[in-house]
């Protein structure tokens, strides 16, 4: 199998999309000739020409608007938002119109869209090109909200999701882009929206993740094994609709939750994890459920230090481990 | 002085129950012999009886909850009696499934155990962990699940038996009286359940369950109690004994002149002279010859059981089957297996079986040739060795020892056997003596 980094298994994901099935096309700023501020898109322009890979305006309430009318003609569109930071002009039209829709029209229309975004801190980008947007999303029911955190993953979910009927919201870490290589299987595959994958068995307890964190959460476990803990890690992968039985099969083996997310931490996504837990669990709880992200500030900062001090990493993750482990 | 109202222990692995329903309301008479209440467990249902007449003074535990055997229900006494105080209604008296067990009197000073964890609670009433006992290692010495599992994975006898023990006090702790033998739970291996017998392969095995994937117009059928209990005992017998079934094929002429020429004669004591019987004769002769058939395997040991008690599997349809048990089967005869056989399958249909009428059994017999099986390979019943399948009686053209060509009334036996305690030779001689048994009957 060949290794390839996160960026280039999205990219390939979308190239073969837009193979497969010519009502696949891509827009946003900057996506066709330039190839994406990320080079998500590098080459699809040259391979697939101007009328499937689209720069759009610097706007993007008008690129998903689009994306959700051509997805009710039959096609099927990528949104790429450049940045999930620049995402909000188009909450309106993703809220109110594509999630919505299929429910609206007593399930005559339906928007098969997907909206790209790369999302998270750890890259200098400072307060508008690092924020983690997933918990405003998982709060509407109608999306489907998916983060992966390798390769092989990258690759199976963003074909999954094009395929989808419903709008996928498919947040990608940009940290993780070049960062996170891994091998990728030849040949066509899928990974299915919704199941989270139990990446790392262990006993102790469970860390729940997805995205950049799940990456430094598996260095974490490594490093608590050395003090002889036994970690089980678990790679959400779907947020919504998140895969509640692996959650608390998990959490009844280990009898420990710790929920890692670099989004800060009041009304953050590892509320939720932490409610099913506690509402369908509770008898199996060995300790508190533990909850890890970010400080609770406007924005990650600019400042390296003060990023450092936003991010969670993986020494304060294997902190949080030993502290749960100990308890 | 009022007299206490027990929940009986209504079986060898039954140690809780189930109060169904109460058959009359406080304050209301009882006469001796009674029936008071009814009683459910994954075993039997059945009555509780007054053991003495009056007033069913209080009732303690309500209609629908499951105690520990041993657990006081009730007081039955004479109109105005008071009811010890320490007695009614204390905690001690709880579900099973809540309660932890309570600190053993003998410990004066109960030390503080700090946060109590939900799961670690959990364990410790589904293991009667008395958590006084468990050390803990967790931050400030809290008990952690770990430190119950080590518990529990250190001491499983002692643990299950001193609970047994325990809930069997629900004794007054002020008053100086014994409980009377029959109020206590069981003791000894009798009464100990088979999970325990088998030690070694004590821990729980559950069902695994695939995912089922409803699909719509499916239909969800809650499990029964008779259910649950089958399907987890074929699981755990599967996980426990390697099982290896051997075939036989028996000429049934013999067998079959002898019941034609004294059915009148049985019918005219009141009884229906079955095949079965004839193949609880011959098994029990069997059993007698090759005692390691009439066996259970134990941890280090094999048991070699005294009595020979053969099980006989009767069918309820669509709810599931019951084996009750002929005790002593070797030492009836044909008339006495056939009535025991009758009044058994009679009495299991009509749920009128009594709680130590299913259990005990040394061997089990299951004959599915009812249903028109010819041959089929049993699961065993635990903690027995071996179970014996009864295949249809089907006239058969058979090769006879003169290079003949007959027809005779055939039937194939198959014996499932673990192969811990035997091996195939030795359960092919069994085999081989039940069908020597059969073939020269009369």
């Amino acid at each position: 199998m060949p290794e390839m980094t996160l960026i280039e298994a999205i990219r390939q994901a979308m190239d073969e999309e837009l193979a497969r099935d010519d009502c696949v096309f891509i827009t946003g700023e900057d996506v066709g000739p330039r190839g994406g501020v990320f080079r998500a898109t590098q080459g699809l322009y040259e391979k697939y020409g101007p009328r499937r890979i689209i720069d759009s305006p610097l706007a993007e309430l008008s690129i998903v608007g689009i994306g959700i009318g051509a997805a009710l003609y039959g096609m099927r569109p990528i949104c790429e938002v450049q940045f999930a930071d620049f995402i909000f002009p188009a909450f309106n039209q993703i809220l109110n119109e594509a999630a919505r829709m299929f429910y609206r029209s007593g399930g005559e229309w339906q928007v098969p869209m997907v909206v790209r975004a790369p999302y998270g801190g750890g890259v200098g980008g400072g307060l508008y090109h690092s924020q983690s947007v997933e918990a405003f999303f998982a709060h509407i029911p109608g999306l489907k909200v998916v983060i992966p955190s390798n390769p092989k993953d990258a690759k199976g979910l963003l074909k999954s999701a094009v395929r989808d009927p419903n709008p996928v919201m498919f947040f990608e870490p940009k940290k993780g882009y070049r960062l996170i290589k891994g091998e990728v299987p030849e040949g066509e595959y899928t990974v299915p929206i919704g199941p989270a994958n139990v990446s790392r068995e262990g006993t102790d307890l469970t860390v729940f993740a997805y995205g950049i964190m799940h990456y430094y959460c598996l260095q974490a476990a490594e490093m608590a094994a050395k003090d002889g803990i036994s970690v089980e890690v678990v790679d959400l992968r779907t947020l919504l609709p998140v895969d509640k039985a692996t959650i608390l099969s998990s959490v009844k083996k280990t009898g420990k939750a710790l929920i890692v997310h670099e989004d800060n931490l009041t009304g953050g996504y590892g509320g939720e994890v932490a409610a099913i837990i506690a509402g369908e669990a509770f008898t199996d709880l060995d300790a508190p459920v533990k909850r890890l992200g970010g400080p609770d500030v406007p924005a990650v900062p600019f400042s390296h230090p003060l990023q450092d001090w936003f991010m969670p990493n993986p020494e304060k993750i294997a902190r949080a481990i030993r502290e749960l482990a100990a308890y | 002085m009022p007299t206490k109202i027990i929940m009986p222990q209504l079986g060898e692995s039954v140690v809780e129950g189930t109060v169904s329903k109460w058959l009359k309301n406080e304050g209301e008479a009882v006469k001796e012999f009674e029936p008071i209440m009814e009683v459910t467990t994954d075993k039997v249902d059945t009555e509780v009886t007054a053991t003495s007449g009056g007033l069913l003074l209080k009732i303690l535990i309500p209609d629908g909850t499951t105690v520990t055997a041993g657990t006081l229900l009730g007081w039955i006494g004479q109109p105005g009696e008071a009811i010890p105080a320490e007695a009614g209604g204390s905690p001690t008296h709880a579900p099973a499934a809540h309660t932890p067990s309570p600190p053993p009197p003998q410990t004066p000073v109960a030390r503080e155990l700090g946060f109590i964890s939900p799961v670690v609670a959990k364990l410790a009433a589904e293991h009667n962990v008395d958590l006084q006992q468990v050390k803990g290692t967790g931050a400030s010495g809290r008990i952690t699940k770990k430190d119950v599992l080590a518990y529990v994975a250190a001491k499983p006898p002692e643990g299950l038996r001193s609970a047994l023990e325990q809930s069997g006090a629900g004794k007054p702790s002020g008053g100086s009286e014994e409980l009377a033998p029959w109020e206590k739970p069981g003791d000894g291996d009798l009464f100990r359940p088979p999970e325990l017998q088998m030690a070694a392969q004590a821990a729980p095995v559950s069902v695994p369950s695939v995912p089922a994937i409803p699909s719509s117009g499916d239909t969800f059928l809650p499990l029964t109690n008779i259910r649950k209990s089958i399907a987890e005992h074929m699981v755990r017998s599967k996980h426990t004994s390697p099982h290896v079934t051997t075939v036989f094929e028996v000429d049934m002429s013999k067998v079959a002149a002898h019941r034609e020429a004294n059915k009148a004669q049985f019918a005219r004591d009141g009884v229906n002279l079955t095949f079965t019987a004839y193949f609880v004769a011959a098994s029990a002769s069997a059993l007698k010859a090759f005692p390691m058939v009439n066996s259970s395997f134990a941890d280090d040991k094999i048991v070699l059981k005294r009595d020979v008690n053969i099980g006989v599997a009767v069918s309820l349809g669509e709810e599931g089957l019951i084996v009750p048990v002929i005790k002593q089967a070797d030492e009836k005869s044909l008339l006495g297996l056939a009535r025991a056989v009758n009044d058994l399958a009679n009495r299991a249909r009509a749920k009128q079986l009594k709680p130590d009428e299913v259990q005990g059994g040394t061997f089990t017999i299951t004959n599915h040739g009812v249903s028109g099986s010819l041959f089929a390979t049993p699961i065993i019943n635990q903690p027995q060795c071996a179970i014996l399948g009864v295949g249809m009686i089907q006239k058969r053209v058979v090769v006879t020892s003169g290079d003949a060509i007959a027809i005779r009334p055939m039937c194939y036996i198959s014996l499932t056997f673990d192969h811990r305690i035997l091996d195939g030779a030795l359960a092919d001689y069994f085999v081989a003596k039940v069908k020597e048994a059969l073939e020269g009957w009369g």
